[in-house]
Order: C-alpha cells, then structure tokens, then sequence
C-alpha cells in the first residue's frame, strides 16, 4: 500500500489552497486526486468575471481564478492524479481510488483534506409534478453545455431559484441568443447579489418574479412549457395564479449539497443543517487528522472565502502531521447557532489552538432583516457586537473573535452567535 | 427635457433604491443613497454605464471546441451586442492560452477581447 | 408482393450476398408468432417461445423495452395470497414466485427474497390479516404467519408505533423490473427470435392463413399473433374485431428515496386495507434505494405518466403510517406507473374469441411482473392448443452473458479489466460509481441503448442522487460516439426529447 502523508480528495479551488498551504508549511508529501481530467473544478465553467476582489485584490473570470493556483500547484511541483475518483475513506485514513492508469489502487494517509464540493439540488428534490420531458437541466449543468461543450440546451428558457448560478446563467443564454422568460423565486426575496439581478437580468430585460414558482411541468418528449403560480405566505402555490408558460427549457438554480458520501461512509459526523462535516475552528472534522474546506464543508458564495478556509485547512493539517498543534480535543467550547442564525462554522473551538490566532466564525442568518446587530456571547458576555443596516441568507456574515477573549470561555462553555433586532423586521 | 431614472445600487447587499433626475444629459438631483458609493455609481449608470462582457470563441483543433473570452476591461453597455457579433465571428486556433488577444482594439474602444482559458491542441486520437 | 418464410430469409440472406437472389422491396416476411409488446409479458413470452423451432418477432412501438408497466411499478415478487383463490392472477403468481429464483438466475437479473409485511394497525383489524392467511393457504401458500407487535418491531425498528400486528410472506421479495424484461428478452433474441423496436402496430387483418400486420416500419405477416401490448391490448384486439374486453388505465405515483435511506425497512411493507384506502408499500429496491408507492388514480389518457402534486403527497403521506421517519428531504426522483387493469378483473390470457391464432396476455396488472415467466408459459400452451406446432430446439441457452459492472468486481478482477481496458477506470457516474467501461457495454449489449434513459435503466448512470447533473454531458458524448450521430440526435427517450439544440458558435 501506498504511503502519503497528505492527501487532498478534490482538485477545485479547495483543494489546491488547501494543498498549496499544507506544503508551504512544511508537508513534503501531498497528493491531490481529482476526478475530472484537469485542475480547477467548477470554476473553469464559470467563464464570468467576479472573482477574486478579495483575495487577489482584482476582477477575475472563473478560469483565470483557477488558473492562479494551478499554477501555484505547478511551481510548487505537488503531484496529483486526474480522471481519479476517491470509492472509499476509512476512519482510519486509508483512501480507496480507482483510474484508468492503475485501477483501484488504496492509500494509507497521514492526514486527509476534504474537498470534493457540492452538487446542484435537482427536480426529484423538488418534487416538481408533471411529465419528464428532457429540457430540464440543473443551471449548472446547463452551464456546462453552454460554456465547455458549446452548446445551446434550448433557445426559449424559463429559470427556477434566483440564486446567482441561475441569475449568471439567465445572462449567459441571452448573450447566446436563447429568449429568457423569466426567473422565478419562491422567496419575497433573491438569494442573489444585487449586482448579479442588476447586470444579468435588468441589463437583458428578464423579469424577475419573486414569490412565484414551478408547479408543473409539461410536454412529453422534450419540455413543451411550464406552469408558474404565485405562492402565499406559506409558499403554497395560489391556484388561481397559476399561468401556462411555453418554454423548451427549465433550468433549476435552487441550491447546492455538499457532496459528504465519503465522509458518511467514513464514520464523519455531518451537521444536518449544512449538510457538511461538523468541524472545528481548524477545519478538522470530528474524525482526527481529518479535514474538511470550501463547498463541501458549507456552501460559500465567494470563490475567495474557500481559498482562505482552505488554506486554514491546509495548515492545520499541516500542524496535525508535522505534530506542531494538535490540540487536546477536550478543551473545547462549543458554537451554537442562536436567535435568527441557521448554522455557524465552526461549531467547535479547540482552547489549546488559539495561542495566537483569531476565530473567524461563519455564519448565515435565518430571515431577511435590516438594522440589526450581529452578536456573540457566552451566557451574559458579549464578546463581540456587530451592527448591520441589512442581513440576507444569502450573504455568508462572519464574526473575528480574538483569541484572548476565547481563551476566557471555559471549555465545555457555549459561544453563542445571534442576531439581535430592534423589534422591527425588514 | 427633465426625466427620472430609478437605479438599485450594487454596491453592497443593502441594494439602496436611488433616484436620478436628469435633465437631457445632465444630472440634476441624485436621491436615496445611503453611502457616497451610491452616488458615483448612479452618475456612473446615467452617463456612461460599462459592463464587462464574457463569452466563448471556437477554437479549432483543440482539446476543447471553445475557448473562454473576455473584454479586458470594461465597454459601453450599449456596445454588448455588438461586441457578442464580434466574438461569434471569431474562430481561433489551438492552442490558445490565458490572456492572448482574440480581438484586438474591439469596435474602436481600445479595448481586447482576450482569452481567460487555456485549451491546448487536441491530440491525435481520440482521447478523452 | 411475395411472402417469404423467416427460415427461407435466412436462407436467402445467404443468397444475397451471394448476388443470386434479391429480397426485394415489398417483400414480406411471414413469422410463426409475432408478439405485440416488449414488456415484461411480451418478454417472457418470446422467450418462452425462442425455445422452440420457431419464427418469432417481437414489435413495440417505443424506443426500448420495458417502457410501459413493466419500467414504473412496485418491483415486487409478490407472495400471492392477495388473488381470489381459483383466478389465473392467484394461479400464475403462485407459479412465478416459485420460477423466480431460478429465471433470476438464469437471466443475471437482481432479484431478493426480502419477505413482505401487511401491517395492520388497529387490533380489530388482525382477523383480516387472519383471512388473508387462510386466503394464502387456499392459493397454495403455506408459510404464511400473522406476527405481533413485538416480532414485528424486531424485524422492522422503523414501524409505526400504532403497528400491532403483520401477515408475514417469507417468500415475498423485490426485483429490478426492466432489467428482468431486458434480460428476458435478449435471452430471448439471443435465441433466436426477432425485435423490432420504435415499430408501432397501426392495422390486423386475416386471410384465412396468417395475419397481415400493418406497422409503421412496413407489412409483417405471421400465422399466429399475441396479443402483449399493455395498456394498449384493447386497441390491438379490436384491431383484430375483437371487442371483449377494456383496459383501464390506473396512474400510481412513487417517490424514490436516496440510498441513505435504503435500510429504513428490510422487507416490503403493505398496509392492510381499510375503508380509509388501499395503503402504499414502502420497500427497499435491489439497489438499495427506498420506494414508497403508489397512489391509485383511474385515468382515460395512456400517456399520461405525469406526477401530480397531490398525487405525492398522498403518497408520502400515507407511507408514513408505515414508516413515519420517511424523510421527505431524502427524495431523489418521482415517478408515475400506468397499470393495464382488465375490464374482466383478472388475467385476460387465452384465445380471441374472433381468432383462436390470436392469443391475449392482456390485462395484466399486479402481479404481472411475478406471474410473467409463468404466463410465458401459459402462452406457449395456449399456442400448441390453437394449432401450432412447438419443437424443441437442442441449443436453447437459458442464461444470459453475465456482465459484471466494475463497481461489482473484486479489487483483482477490476484490476484486471483496467488493464485490459482503461475504460473501466473511468468513472462517468460518480453517485452509482458506474465507469465508461458499464456504459460503452449497455450500447453494445444484445438490446443496446439508443438514448439517455436506456443507459440509465441498464447502468444505473444518472439513477443517483444527482440525477444525471454530472454525468449526463459525458453520457451524451458517448452515445454519440457508439452511435455514430451527432450529439445533437441524442435523446433522452427516443423522438424529440433532444438535450442540445444547436452550437453555439
């Protein structure tokens, strides 16, 4: 068997900053295995620019993203295997992979790095009624054809989920010609960034028709048209709403999973509500000398927060197999999701990793709501207090905790993270 | 010949709803922000309003049958079709790689159209 | 207009590359038996007669097999204590759930003996499960055994509390539908008998010797015909003049569950009826996902396999009496099945009676899949009755070439295929794990895939929880390359249902 002390499952943006740290830190032997033929992941289908103002300080197309750490992959000459797919993880950190190259062949890890990302929710998670025609896509795979394959999946579209995958791609396939109907959203609200419905759909003249949604679909070879109804409070559908729209295509924007059948199958301890790993404030999983980062752990919204979380996860793993920080699990305050917050990340902090770092914990918010203050307490200390004149779901939010203020908590003590309002809602 | 126009700032997620009074092609009343942002990027979206614009370019002989492409930096809105005409007419060959010009001095702004993907040559067979 | 004998065609095929003799255009080819329909029915038919010196064509108007009942329904090998002791469904059910074991494994299909459960749940009702016991017992069923609570709870943890008691059918189990139809029928044709597929039955007329069958891929002729086609059986008999009998559509809805909660039972859990409704089953699939189905809706349009919002929640809903943890957040797909329900209530399997060479297996509902290797049987029978001559053939081969995905094999033996070919290091499918290798192999097979879903039904590539969101573009290039057609001709299920339009540069 194959003895690796590092090995990083994924080769998307995750992946390569969580081995590029991991190796700057002194981790000699990493191995990246990737399943599609090259580096990069989904960002070499998102050929739209956005990404990047944070980490490196300027605009980026998806591609140009990804092409920075490969680069980086490149110089810092670590190995990795592509078209390979990661069958089995074990507790006890022996991989299980199989390619073309050399068949199924099993790894003995050190340390693992998750990072396999996360998939698209599809109509079977939806429960859209109707027929099956074909004409109905996933935005991101419609996103493939379009931007990989160079082909068109329909020319006349109507778009379900207005988050910013279906609002990119609303744009995409009106600059190739498709007629975009509409993008429909079940929430009063789009999951999307302001710029993306200004610059996707207002530039092209797409409506948007928030509280709306699918509730059937017809045609019996290919899609012949959709049914859209306005909901109510209760995102019931309003049948006398209900409008017939002829349409060859649906495509579906309405969220991501990340993609945890290894980690499950590892014996790794997912949080229902993210659907990722649970994971402590180094990104280690519950599973010791595992680590998880980037969409698989939670889904982000910026490119640049997963190559920051990665990197953290990089280093940790790097800390864990050199043996420069492994901290004692029992010293551990636990994060919990308070008042008005739908999860945080981490939801562990090891006391004895803090020497010298800040916390960052991530988190979204439940409800849409302006003028509030972001908080983080443990019992009747405030910690930290934050105001903001609006929070979104969709907006990942993040509190810096200093380590000396952590150090306070006594171990087996709750942080709790809450929004706190004035009484008044949005 | 005074008229109003009603804009969402995109600046940050508060997305303040601002209102632009113009007078022909002069402003005349910016209304509604909340920060200084929101007035540049009203008066920005009012007199000149840029979009970057990303497509894809056919690459012949490649590993892959388009290649990602992008303006290098911003035009006119009001220049996009024009722009997609342009970058339908193109076909460049493999291997193309980040950052080489497909369009040089795109519709007289000055500005390329430049590749963001690297596709190398396809190879002899087949292979996947 | 000539009629040639199929064993003369043989023949003649000889001739014509020797450029002697020219099968000419508007020839017409006269079979022993033509079957309408390739599903589960039709299959077992053929193959029941590809084992004697025969002639024998199947024709369906679809682009695959098993594209009616036989591809949406339970997938249940049912015990058969449920039939009026007496009827041809008590009978052929009994018969097919002893043949079902050994034509599995004949014909490499996924078949296990998970035992089913009627639960009942309310202690007035357990002399129900007592009558459908002594039901059982009549039909030839002897291993039934009504369970209380407590037994119940051990072999099913997830049951309702409200549960107090169960009729337990050991013998009970669950099978892949279409690959036992698919199978079936290459067996068959590997045997020697004909399909045709997308070739739609449009006119029967009878000259006193053998049928002309007008289809939309020409004239066929055969002396004698049977009567398989599903939901359709009514249409192609009055085709013949034979207005006998109706079939009724019923539309039952399914929701399929993630493999996650595969094991939430271990056999198949029926309700017992109650004035309130039928009950649903929720049972794991040979694959290890969860199904919990159907609804019944009795519908006019036989085309109508569209889900209805209603529809699943009632499905969902009525589960969960069973299984109340059935989390509906776990629900990859849903789908809807048309059963074929007789207008007689049982099997309408036998001679037309305006044409004893015309032969039905018509109405065929549950349990059809169990009984069909049975009414394959029957239908050989009923055949020699009406005049045709069955000879056995000495080199009928009951199995079928066993194909191992490599997701299957031993680490050795999928080492060993990579080597031979590096195809079986590809994954493709990365929620079922299914390589290039399984999905080059599913074209090329006796019956191949034409389009998406075919590769789908005999790979399980896009069956998992993405539904196809990432394999399905690797897919189409595939078939693409194994058909030879632009990727723009590929479908999803045959005719229009095309995934890409044009390019877009």
């Amino acid at each position: 068997m194959k003895k690796v002390d590092l090995v990083v499952i994924g080769g998307g943006p995750a992946g390569m900053a969580a081995a590029v740290k991991a190796k700057e830190k002194g981790v000699q032997d990493v191995l990246i295995l990737e399943r599609e033929n090259n580096l990069g992941g989904i960002l070499n289908q998102c050929i739209h620019n956005g990404f990047g103002l944070h980490y490196f300080g300027e605009e980026l197309t998806g591609p140009e993203y990804a092409a920075r750490f490969i680069d980086k992959v490149h110089r810092m000459n670590i190995p990795y295997l592509l078209e390979t797919m990661v069958l089995n993880i074990d507790s006890d950190k022996t991989v299980t992979a199989v390619n073309s190259a050399e068949g199924v062949f099993t790894i003995k890890a050190k340390s693992i790095i998750l990072a396999m990302g996360c998939r698209e929710r599809t109509r079977g998670a939806l429960n859209i009624p109707g027929t099956r025609p074909s004409g109905i896509y996933t935005a991101g795979t419609a996103q493939k054809y379009v931007n990989i394959c160079g082909y068109m999946p329909g020319k006349s579209v109507v778009i379900l989920g207005s988050g910013d995958i279906g609002l990119i791609m609303a744009r995409r396939l009106a600059l190739e010609g498709a007629q975009v109907k509409m993008v429909c959203e079940l929430l009063p609200y789009s999951s999307g960034l302001t710029r993306n419905i200004v610059q996707c759909l207002d530039d092209y003249s797409i409506p948007l028709r928030l509280n709306h949604t699918v509730i059937a679909v017809h045609g019996k070879e290919r899609l012949e048209g959709v049914t859209v109804a306005e909901v109510d409070q209760d995102r019931k559908p309003i049948p006398e709403t209900a409008e017939f729209v002829p349409c060859d295509t649906l495509l579906l924007s309405v969220g991501l999973i990340p993609e945890n059948e290894l980690s499950r199958d590892a014996g790794i301890e997912l949080d229902p509500v993210t659907s990722g790993p649970v994971v402590d404030n180094r990104m280690e999983t519950l599973v010791e000398g595992i680590f998880a980062c980037g969409n698989v752990a939670h889904v982000h919204d910026l490119v640049d927060n997963v190559s920051n979380e990665s990197e953290l996860a990089g280093e940790s793993a790097a800390e864990y197999i050199l043996g420069t920080n492994v901290p004692d699990r029992e010293e551990a305050i636990t994060v919990k999701a308070g008042n008005g917050i739908r999860y945080t990340v981490p939801r562990i902090i090891r006391k004895q990793s803090l020497s010298r770092n800040s916390v960052k914990i991530f988190f979204r918010v439940a409800d849409v709501n302006r003028n509030v203050k972001l908080a983080a307490r443990c019992g009747n200390n405030i910690l930290l207090e934050r105001k903001k004149v609006k929070v979104t779901p969709g907006e990942m939010e993040t509190l810096e905790l200093k380590a000396e203020d952590l150090q306070e908590i006594k171990a087996g003590e709750e942080l709790v993270i809450e929004v706190k309002t004035n009484g008044e809602g949005q | 010949m005074p008229g109003k126009k009603k804009l969402v700032c995109i600046n940050c997620p508060v997305g303040c709803l601002i209102e632009v009074t113009l007078n022909g092609d002069t402003i005349s009343s910016i209304n509604g922000y909340k920060c200084k942002r929101g007035i540049e990027y009203a008066r920005a979206e009012c007199t000149n309003p840029v979009r970057i614009v990303t497509s894809t370019v056919k690459v012949k002989n490649g590993c892959l049958p388009v290649v990602p492409v992008k303006t290098e930096k911003p035009i006119p809105k009001r220049l996009i079709w024009d722009c997609m005409k342009e970058i339908n007419r193109c076909c460049v060959k493999a291997p193309v790689k980040i950052g080489d010009v497909i369009v040089e001095n795109l519709l007289d702004t000055g500005i390329n159209i430049v590749a963001t993907g690297n596709v190398p040559e396809a190879r002899e067979k087949n292979g996947s | 207009m000539r009629r040639v004998g199929v064993a003369l065609k043989q023949k003649l095929y000889a001739f014509v590359l020797c450029g002697f003799f020219i099968l000419r255009e508007g020839d017409v080819v006269l079979y022993d038996v033509v079957v309408a329909g390739a599903g589960v029915t039709g299959a077992f038919i053929a193959r029941e007669l590809s084992k004697y010196r025969l002639s024998v064509l199947v024709i369906d108007k679809e682009s695959d097999v098993a594209m009616g009942t036989s591809k949406a329904n339970s997938a249940i090998v049912h015990a058969g204590y449920d039939a009026v002791p007496g009827t041809l469904k008590a009978v052929l059910n009994i018969r097919g759930n002893k043949m079902m074991k050994r034509i599995s494994e004949e014909l490499d299909v996924s078949f296990k003996m998970t035992g089913s459960l009627v639960v009942c749940f309310s202690k007035d009702d357990i002399f129900e499960l007592e009558e459908l016991k002594i039901r059982g017992l009549k039909n030839g069923i002897d291993d039934l055994e009504v369970i209380g609570a407590e037994r119940l709870r051990e072999m099913e943890p997830n049951i309702s509390p409200n549960a107090v008691a169960a009729l337990y059918a050991p013998s009970a189990g669950i099978i892949c539908p279409y690959e036992l139809t698919l199978h079936a029928m290459e067996n068959a044709v590997e045997n020697g008998a004909e399909l045709k597929l997308e070739c739609e039955l449009t006119g029967i007329s009878y000259d006193g010797d053998a049928f002309r069958l007008e289809t939309t891929k020409g004239i066929v002729e055969c002396r004698y015909l049977v009567n398989a086609a599903g939901l359709y059986s009514d249409t192609v008999a009055e085709m013949a003049g034979d207005r006998s009998f109706r079939i009724n559509p019923r539309k039952g809805e399914y929701v399929l569950l993630d493999k996650v909660y595969g094991s939430l039972v271990n056999s198949v859990i029926f309700q017992l009826p109650t004035d309130k409704g039928k009950g649903v089953l929720v049972a794991p699939t040979v694959d290890g996902n969860l199904l919990a189905g159907p609804n019944a809706e009795d519908i006019h349009d036989k085309s109508d396999t569209s889900t209805t919002s209603r529809g699943l929640l009632e499905v969902i809903n009525v589960a969960r009496l069973s299984v109340p943890s059935l989390d509906t957040r776990g629900i990859i797909t849903s789908f809807a099945g048309l059963r074929a329900a007789g207008s007689t209530g049982d099997f309408i399997i036998g001679p037309s009676p305006v044409n004893k060479k015309l032969i039905h297996a018509a109405g065929i509902e549950s349990p059809g899949l169990t009984a069909a290797p049975a009414i394959g049987e029957m239908v050989a029978d009923l055949l020699k009755k009406s005049g045709l001559k069955l000879e056995e053939k000495s080199d009928f081969c009951p199995f079928i070439e066993k194909y191992i995905p490599s997701r299957k094999m031993s680490e050795s033996q999928w080492n060993e295929a990579v080597k031979k070919d590096p195809a079986h290091g590809r994954i493709v499918c990365r929620c079922e794990k299914i390589t290039e290798a399984d999905i080059v192999s599913s074209i090329r097979r006796t019956i191949g895939a034409r389009n998406v879903d075919a590769v789908k039904r005999r790979t399980r590539a896009g069956m998992g929880r993405c539904q196809g969101g990432f394999c399905s573009p690797r897919v189409i290039e595939i078939l693409s390359k194994e058909l030879g057609i632009p990727l723009e001709e590929v479908t999803k299920a045959g005719g229009k249902s095309v995934f890409l339009l044009k390019k877009t540069k």
